[in-house]
């Protein structure tokens, strides 16, 4: 293989660019400054002595850990949100197996590129995240599953690892103390699905990653039958900050209920794309702006959350402010913080047929309404982005999505069917006109001759 | 089929990771490893895989047909895989798949005649501020792949398949 280092990633456009606002994970980052001596210089590691006791003060009890991350208002940043402290809580304490942590970074949902910097450039922040998290709740071994896609970051992880079982951060008898735990990277090889919790389950145990009923949960019933707590790259990258500053801190650089920093990919038609780490409840302009603005025409729409997000108009997105709580009362999903942004010259039908055709192609196949429904979904985008549509199509759409949505065992359903109900619920004025003219409103006219 | 003792070597580092009855955890890191090798997966190679690690042959089998990078045919030497999934397609994804395959005279999913490159598309690779963006070989990810870049990174990857015919 000939050497193709000149065309590859080096971080200065999406991660070191100086645009984050009051970085806890990305900070002080430059690309070469990946490494344990390097990280234990930016104050890396002191967490995990902190908690342990090792720093000169009296340690802290895993339950003390716990109500510590419950204080910071901590939410899940891989999509759903979940408060990370409960669901700490939920594993149980007297079990007499093995118990396992693992770390999904199966980052695939399209527009998100925030974990591949994180495990790029700040490797060590997840591994003692994991530790500190494998310590509140027991757990004597973790995996960290990561996309198959970015196998060089696989890579860089696993060099970390070694770097962390060499210095005693990893392994028996962490530090010198009585707490032990080992961590593995794992690396998926090409499936979306995998992202759902119970899917990268099943794929850890060496399975096609077709997702479990639920309940019973992960806590109860995890990797190989056993308890299990599943959190995003982002989340346990969080953590360190959290026990150094404390819970309350956190919590205050954000606002209620939406504690700390959150990272932002932002994505599509903006000047400089790239991954932003800013405090929750930071306008929605202000994230724009630091992106460098819209290219190439006016603000059309936002889909705020990743693709499974429901798109939502410029207008009603100027307005709002990037937290969990304020992008779900404007009808969408802060999800896994991917900001696709679209300017006026896009049209919809086209952008929901590339979304459509995805989603059909990732159904696992488990569930009839979800493995015939997504196809149904495509066909008929299809059709009336081709030209083909009839004007019944379009409710006919919205009603397959509506029948998709809670009745199927994970959420890819609904991941398939959000985007359609949002796209028609906001832009049905173009479904409208595809059928009614047989061609585009929008400046795509000639795209659409030509697929 | 029987693997060489390095594969067996880099098979044991990935079952290592798991405990001693959940072998089959390393089944996706070992086809991994198997498609780097011998740049397809067969049923001989699953077959022997699962001898390997205590598996029937079917549920290797499973893991390769459910997973989309396993390759279950023989591809070209470089295997290149262009996102066109909807952010990419924004900043030009579908234009650099189609720049590719009209450069090489394939259709999507085509390998060259002379058995150098195959082009795919693919769903979402996780790197979407970087777009265009593209895999080689499972194994490396370049970014930014405009036109220019593109022309330059085939030449390349030209030149080295010559140089290793030669």
């Amino acid at each position: 293989m000939p050497d193709l280092s000149k065309f590859k990633a080096t971080g200065r456009e999406t991660c070191f660019h100086g645009r984050h606002i009051g970085a806890q994970i990305y900070d002080g980052l430059d690309g070469s400054n990946w490494r344990l001596k390097d990280y234990e210089q930016r104050g890396g590691y002191q967490a995990l002595r902190r908690i342990l006791g090792l720093d000169g003060g009296a340690g802290m009890t895993p339950d003390e850990v716990i109500a510590e991350v419950k204080s910071s208002g901590l939410r899940g940043r891989g999509g759903a949100g979940f408060p990370t402290g409960l669901k700490w809580s939920f594993m149980p304490k007297n079990y007499a197996g093995p118990k396992y942590l693992v770390c999904n970074s199966d980052e695939g949902e399209p527009g998100t590129c925030k974990d591949r910097d994180i495990l790029a450039y700040n490797p060590h922040i997840v591994i003692e995240g994991m530790a500190i998290a494998a310590y509140a709740m027991g757990a004597a071994a973790g995996y960290n599953y990561i996309h198959g896609e970015i196998f060089e970051v696989y890579q860089r992880f696993e060099q970390a690892l070694d770097e962390a079982r060499a210095a005693g951060c990893l392994g028996e008898r962490i530090l010198g103390s009585s707490f032990s735990f080992e961590l593995h990277a794992h690396h998926g090889f090409g499936a979306y699905i995998c992202g759902e919790e119970t899917a990268l389950l099943e794929s850890i145990e060496g399975k096609k990653g077709q997702p479990r009923f639920k309940p019973p949960f992960p806590a109860s019933f995890g990797v190989y039958g056993r308890p299990t707590t599943i959190n995003n790259t982002e989340t346990f990258a969080a953590v360190p900050w959290i026990i150094r500053h404390g819970g309350e801190r956190y919590l205050a650089v954000g606002k209620p209920n939406n504690g700390g920093t959150k990272i932002f990919s932002v994505v599509g038609d903006v000047n400089a794309p790239g991954n932003f780490e800013i405090p929750l409840g930071t306008p929605f302009s202000k994230l724009l702006e630091l992106a460098g603005g819209v290219k190439g025409g006016a603000l059309k729409a936002v889909i705020p959350g990743g693709s499974s997000a429901p798109v939502l108009p410029a207008n009603i997105m100027l307005d709002c402010t990037m937290d969990y709580d304020a992008i779900a009362k404007a009808g969408s999903m802060l999800g896994s913080g991917a900001v696709i942004v679209m300017n006026d010259s896009r049209c919809m039908v086209r952008s929901l047929l590339r979304l459509s055709y995805f989603y059909q192609h990732e159904s696992c196949g488990q569930c009839t309404p979800c493995r015939e429904g997504t196809g149904w979904l495509w066909r008929l985008v299809d059709r009336i982005e081709h030209g083909r549509g009839r004007m019944e199509d379009i409710d006919v759409l919205d009603s397959v999505a509506d029948n998709i949505m809670g009745r199927t065992i994970c959420a890819l359903g609904d991941a398939a069917a959000m985007p359609v109900r949002g796209m028609i619920k906001h832009f049905r004025d173009e479904f409208v006109h595809h059928v009614e003219h047989k061609r585009c409103a929008a400046g795509t006219a000639a795209a659409l001759a030509t697929t | 089929m029987t693997f060489s003792d390095d594969t067996l070597a880099r098979f044991a580092r990935e079952v290592a990771k798991y405990p001693p009855q959940h072998k089959a955890s390393a089944v996706m890191a070992c086809l991994a490893i198997v498609q780097q090798e011998q740049g397809f997966v067969s049923t001989q190679a699953e077959d022997a895989l699962a001898a390997y690690l205590g598996m029937p042959p079917i549920a290797v089998h499973e893991v390769t047909t459910f997973y989309n990078m396993y390759n279950q045919q023989p591809v070209g030497k470089f295997k290149l895989n262009v996102c066109t999934n909807l952010p990419c397609q924004l900043r030009d994804g579908q234009t650099a798949l189609d720049h590719v395959c009209s450069r090489l005279g394939v259709e999507p999913y085509g390998t060259t005649a002379d058995g150098v490159f195959t082009v795919q598309p693919s769903e979402c690779l996780g790197a979407c501020a970087d777009a265009p963006v593209m895999l080689v070989n499972d194994r490396q990810m370049l970014s930014f792949m405009g036109a220019e870049r593109l022309d330059e990174l085939v030449d390349t990857l030209r030149a080295h398949a010559a140089d290793e015919s030669r």
